[in-house]
């Protein structure tokens, strides 16, 4: 077994997230002189069923459409330095992905890495009518309609084995998030299968950093609350590991933000359920007795992770046609502006009757509690708060036909000229939507594996 | 003692999984955490949330943490994937659950809160 720490950087959080924050993480990981590996989470629950879109229109596309951008400042460097990168940037076509970054390690004039693959979330050849539900979107017709993805969340061992095949970079699809980073954790230690206390450290490690700048202040800072440095320049976090799954949580040299006990406790529980038994492909996770101290300035010490045996099935996200949305905008401002709103509303209302559109719709007036309202819009009408500067006014519309939303979304367009005085800047658009639900298929129906690039070009 | 929203005394933070929320409320001072789970009950959050229409609310209790953690049920309009809401994902509960009113100490005030002199419940 091998001594000493592992490091452990995180480049991205989401599909979306700062192309320039995975420089400052390599720099630090190359500055500490430990061995050390770099993660990207791009992919989020419902990604795959977007790029499985993509991917249907155009054989090349189907990946993170970010890759390029996310990689090229920090290839050379982790080559360089031998500081693998493990990415779930693969979406519907990994070998695409695996594809683009040889041609960008080319373009760039670098020596051609090792890419591994890992194949076979994609679990659509299997008859999943079979298996229990899991979950589902309210109102799912649950077996209806062409199912256009459908992924199981892998664990880490495929990860593992492309890295010890001499890796310099592995692209996933659909895999434990949590995995990404316990990956590298069991190819340098050599934990065992079975060794769940260690295994439940690494994956709190990856679910800590999975989402990047939210350790160290992102979704975290509130003036005069909770307040950071330099926000435009969050630091993307890092793990430092010990063979003996010892964790320390801190963040890239010289950048903004602050890993604190406060943020790590909200991220330790963000997206968490029953904090006793959080489920990951690999181990389940015990976070009651886990202690958090503050040893350093953005340094923390997270101690008494317990692990329980992984569960025998692996939870498979399957995605169908969701219709599509439709959404208009337009802003009224200045005196009397909330009664011209509220006109306005009842006029979009009163238009989706006349238009008899087969859509379910919603109105917003964002700045008097559109998010935390429901579809009736009945806090909005109990708060009576004073005229604000102005108001956007917003609708919503869900159908099966992009016609009928796009109908919907313009007629937030015609107030332009039919609307209250004082009405200006109206947008509109649609988008495909996607349904899902999960059932729990078990891992001998899921066979994973890893492949190398060169072995199959 | 005084009338406080929630987000003088603690923070959180939301995160969704399909049609159901789960929302971190951490007090800034550990000693705030029995009177805040007397206030915070699973029948209390479930009827600021009814409006969303919440069926049910699950409060785990972490001593070693000094947090609460909620799981809401049903209150995502349908998730992320069929709900008409601009934040189908629920990130910005956090703050409608901190807009709570509780009863507490002064001593557990977050830090310079302007709430410090306030009158009295």
């Amino acid at each position: 077994m091998a001594a000493g720490k592992f490091l452990i950087g995180n480049g991205a959080g989401f599909s979306g997230d700062r192309v320039d924050a995975a420089l400052p993480v390599v720099r630090t990981l190359i500055a500490r002189g430990l061995p050390s590996a770099l993660f990207f989470e791009v992919l989020g629950e419902r990604t795959v069923a977007l790029a499985q879109l993509a991917y249907q229109k155009d054989n090349n596309a189907g990946y993170e459409p970010m890759l390029e951008r996310l990689l090229s400042p920090v290839l050379e460097l982790c080559l360089e330095h031998r500081i693998p990168i493990i990415g779930n940037f693969g979406g519907a076509n990994p070998s695409g992905a695996a594809r683009c970054i040889s041609d960008l390690a080319k373009e760039l004039g670098l020596k051609s890495p090792c890419i591994g693959i890992v194949e076979g979330d994609d679990v659509r050849g299997l008859d999943l009518q079979q298996y229990p539900v899991f979950e589902a979107d309210a109102g799912i017709d649950t077996f209806g309609g062409e199912i256009i993805a459908a992924n199981a969340y892998l664990d880490a061992q495929p990860i593992a084995q492309a890295l010890t095949s001499g890796a310099d970079i592995v692209v996933t699809g659909r895999t434990g998030d949590p995995s990404l980073a316990l990956a590298p954790l069991i190819w340098h230690f050599g934990w065992s299968q079975h060794d769940w206390d260690r295994l439940a450290s690494g994956s709190v490690a990856g679910h800590l950093l999975e989402c990047g700048a939210q350790l160290a202040g992102g979704v975290f800072f509130d003036p005069g609350y909770k307040d950071i440095p330099d926000p435009a320049n969050i630091g993307f976090p890092i793990a430092e590991v010990d063979a003996d799954g010892s964790l320390l949580v801190t963040k890239a040299d010289g950048t903004g933000g602050r890993v604190s006990v406060a943020s790590v406790k909200e991220q330790l529980l963000y997206e968490v359920h029953d904090p006793a038994c959080y489920i990951t492909p690999d181990v389940t996770i015990d976070m009651t007795n886990i202690k958090l101290t503050q040893e350093a300035p953005n340094r923390v010490r997270v101690s008494d992770v317990r692990g329980r045996p992984r569960p025998e099935q692996l939870k498979v996200t399957i995605s169908h046609d969701g219709g599509w949305l439709g959404e208009g905008e337009v802003s009224v401002a200045g005196p009397n502006c909330r009664a011209r709103a509220m006109a306005m509303a009842d006029t979009l209302r009163e238009r989706l009757k006349i238009r008899q559109l087969p859509v379910r719709s919603r109105i917003d007036l964002i700045g008097l509690g559109a998010v935390h309202d429901n579809d009736a819009g009945d806090l909005t009408r109990e708060h009576s708060a004073a005229d604000p500067l102005e108001i956007r006014v917003r609708i919503a519309a869900a159908g099966s036909r992009q016609e009928d939303v796009d109908q919907a979304a313009r007629e937030a367009l015609a107030m332009l000229c039919c609307g209250p005085a004082g009405t200006g800047g109206a947008r509109w658009s649609t988008s495909r939507r996607v349904a899902t639900r999960s059932c729990l298929v078990p891992r001998d129906d899921v066979p994973a594996r890893a492949v190398l690039l060169e072995d199959i070009t | 003692m005084i009338e406080v929203p929630l987000h003088e005394v603690a923070h959180g933070r939301a995160g969704d999984k399909g049609n159901r929320l789960n929302i971190s409320i951490i007090p800034y001072h550990a000693d705030a955490m029995p009177s805040l789970a007397g206030q915070l009950t699973e029948s209390r959050v479930l009827e600021k949330f009814r409006h969303r229409g919440a069926t049910a609310v699950r409060r785990y209790d972490l001593p070693r943490l000094s947090a609460f953690n909620f799981v809401i049920d049903d209150v995502l309009e349908g998730g992320v994937n069929t709900a008409l809401n601009l934040d189908g994902h629920g990130k910005t509960l956090s703050f409608f659950l901190l807009s709570m009113s509780v009863c507490v100490d002064r001593a557990f005030l977050v830090p310079g809160s302007a709430w410090a002199r306030g009158d009295g419940c």
